[in-house]
């Protein structure tokens, strides 16, 4: 059992839906960033998604393209990245974490040797937008050899003769993404959202987590009232950016301006199903 | 370099998996992916139906203005003194580029699988030129992604493009050039899968995109043979052709890849030097990795960043190559060699007086390594370099260049 499985196993006992937080390792700096990922549980994040920064991003939207140029104009790489995991995990032993990102440098990296450094960091689970199960082969299957969780992602467009394939080695939690479009995109229907996730659940007894184009409380909400947990990302880094100075460094107020949006969110995502059965 | 044993044929790839060797496959993410499937099968059925290759085939004959000659250029010849050169003169075809014969079958199949919109990107505009081109001539939208900095050096395309009723969008996100373009390509057709169709105008991109745009693009070496056959009794000796994805070279290799005893020779973009780092050269400079949908040789960092490629031509400016040409690499079939922006330069000014051909910059290059290997050859040695593209588009660029060097 792994920290995530622990984690929506203890959701489920709490009777609601969870948060599942993304910022870019690195942005707007190495350090702040790091502050960033320790203040996220306290404010009332779930799982912790670090996004792996990739020059050529291209399921994200202007936002988390940002992000990921800032951080690697900070200096960020992969090396790094499993520093910031290593430096949270020792400070928190139960928050779950995910790397997302990009295949190639993790490719670059070496499969094996990134395997055991993310294992040996403390993370949990891995996405990687641009490996679909026909590529299976390269990373999913080390992955899920190497004990860690390969959370894939479902699309609207995944029907339902797809889904076996999709599902087949997915561990952990299923993300759902809730638009056919790239991260930070227009708001989705929840109406839709939830009969998807509907569809999700009759193949599979995984956790659902949903994603993409939510950004406030209220969506959090809706969403959370039929699926385990939602994600949020782009809104995030976007606080990030506000909160730079004209130079796009660091101010007093990044983390916070972090912290602040997080706690919100958890208060939509948290309250959801009681207002739901009130 | 991994030298492989050879195979008994150079022409069975791509597997079902869409792999050469290593390279290639289908690396995107899992919303494009049952559209990708889709068309995979729409492609296998087009392929096998005879009236779609025989409505393409009227439409190259009468429209694109096929075929495109093979010329004998004789003072070029002479000036080398060497192996006789012959250019495949696919700057003659409507659009002025090779371009048009892959977008054609493309629209084709996007009409016949009852797609609306077609989104294409573009470097130097030659593949948005033909794209807006037959969306103009079969009633279709036309969107094309292109780098800012293209925008901005290649306007006369620009505006043949958008007098042909297509929509540029100027891509700002990244390095702002042909890879950028691609990155927003792929972000608007995740984002309207339904009825869009994504006309990549290169042999790269996830499978089954390297494999059919070659096939469009085979017609190259097909008539190249025919030709060649008619005017002096056997095959040619030499292929060279320019590299950026590397479609004008594919066409032209792919029906000579089982015909050993030719030479074949792809030409890279050395910007301003391999040595400086600013080039386009994927397989001299770079190495294995995945992008766009396909693992092939990549220009990138020690972390696995991709970096900006320099080319002085557009459309050679891209860090990456179709997969297949990775592939006849390794296994050491067809010999990469490479051409600085001087010599590009220096080639594109000598075929234009020596010739009365202006040539566009990409094949530029090709040209400018078929003069030092013509010169090495004797005689009888036939050698055939693809005349890719017309250099219209290139004068200003050109003009600009030789400004600044006197």
């Amino acid at each position: 059992m792994t920290r995530i499985d622990a984690r929506f196993a203890a959701l489920k006992r709490e009777g609601r839906a969870g948060l599942v937080t993304f910022v870019m390792a690195g942005d707007p700096d190495h350090e702040t960033s790091a502050a960033i990922l320790k203040a996220l549980p306290e404010a009332g994040a779930d799982v912790i998604e670090i996004g792996m920064p990739f020059t050529d991003p291209m399921a994200d939207g202007p936002a988390i393209q940002a992000a990921g140029l800032r951080a690697l104009r900070a200096g960020q790489n992969l090396v790094k990245t499993l520093e910031l995991a290593r430096d949270f995990r020792s400070a928190d032993q139960a928050t779950p974490i995910v790397l997302m990102g990009y295949y190639n440098p993790i490719y670059i990296y070496g499969v094996a040797r990134f395997l055991v450094d993310a294992k040996a960091a403390g993370v949990d689970g891995l996405i990687v937008v641009d490996l679909p199960p026909e590529e299976d082969a390269e990373l999913c299957l080390p992955t899920l050899q190497a004990g860690l969780n390969f959370i894939r992602l479902a699309t609207p467009t995944t029907d339902d003769r797809r889904l076996p394939a999709v599902l087949a080695n997915t561990s952990g939690f299923v993300y759902y993404v809730s638009i056919t479009g790239i991260t930070g995109g227009a708001a989705p229907d929840t109406g839709v959202v939830v009969e998807a996730v509907r569809r999700i659940k009759r193949h599979t007894g995984l956790p659902v987590a949903v994603g993409f184009g939510v950004r406030d409380a209220g969506s959090a909400a809706a969403i959370a009232r039929g699926a385990e947990a939602v994600v949020v990302g782009s809104a995030l880094v976007e606080k990030v950016r506000l909160s730079l100075d004209a130079a796009g460094k660091a101010t007093p107020a990044t983390v916070a301006a972090v912290a602040s949006l997080v706690a919100e969110l958890a208060a939509g995502v948290r309250n959801a199903r009681q207002q739901a059965a009130e | 370099m991994n030298v492989l044993p050879h195979p008994n044929s150079y022409r069975t790839g791509p597997d079902e998996h869409g792999h050469f060797g290593i390279y290639g496959g289908r690396f995107v993410a899992e919303t494009l992916m049952p559209l990708i499937l889709d068309l995979e099968k729409a492609y296998a059925d087009a392929r096998a139906d005879p009236r779609f290759r025989k409505e393409m085939d009227s439409h190259l004959a009468t429209y694109v203005g096929r075929p495109s000659p093979l010329y004998f250029a004789e003072r070029l010849t002479g000036h080398c003194g060497g192996a006789k050169i012959y250019f495949k003169r696919e700057e003659l075809n409507h659009t002025g580029a090779h371009k048009v014969n892959n977008v054609l079958g493309q629209i084709m199949l996007a009409l016949r699988m009852g797609k609306t919109r077609i989104i294409a990107e573009t470097g130097a505009g030659m593949h948005g030129v033909a794209t807006a081109t037959l969306c103009a001539k079969f009633g279709l939208p036309c969107i094309v992604y292109m780098g800012a900095v293209d925008v901005e050096r290649q306007k006369p395309n620009v505006l043949r493009m958008k007098m042909l009723g297509a929509e540029v969008r100027a891509v700002e996100s990244g390095s702002r050039t042909l890879k950028d373009a691609m990155n927003e390509a792929l972000r608007d057709w995740v984002t309207n899968v339904a009825e869009t169709f994504y006309c990549i105008g290169t042999v790269a991109g996830p499978h089954p995109y390297p494999a059919m745009v070659r096939d469009f693009q085979s017609i190259i070496g097909e008539e190249t043979r025919e030709q060649m056959l008619a005017a002096e009794g056997r095959l040619p000796d030499s292929l060279v052709a320019c590299i950026g994805g590397g479609s004008n070279a594919m066409g032209l290799f792919y029906p000579f890849l089982d015909d050993r005893a030719i030479e074949i020779y792809g030409v890279e973009a050395a910007g301003l030097g391999l040595a400086t780092g600013k080039h386009a050269a994927s397989i001299a400079g770079g190495r294995p990795g995945v992008l766009h949908g396909n693992r092939t040789y990549l220009l990138m960092n020690e972390d696995g960043q991709i970096e900006e490629a320099h080319s002085i031509s557009a459309g050679l400016d891209y860090p990456g190559i179709g997969p297949e040409h990775a592939w006849l690499n390794d296994l050491g079939r067809v010999k990469f060699l490479s051409a600085t922006d001087d010599e590009a330069v220096a080639a594109f000014a000598l075929c234009s007086k020596l010739e009365g051909i202006i040539p566009a910059l990409e094949p530029a290059h090709a040209l400018a390594r078929a003069i030092d290997i013509a010169r090495q050859k004797p005689k009888d040695h036939l050698m055939v370099v693809n005349l890719s593209g017309r250099g219209d588009k290139d004068l200003a660029t050109v003009a600009d260049y030789l400004q600044r060097c006197t």
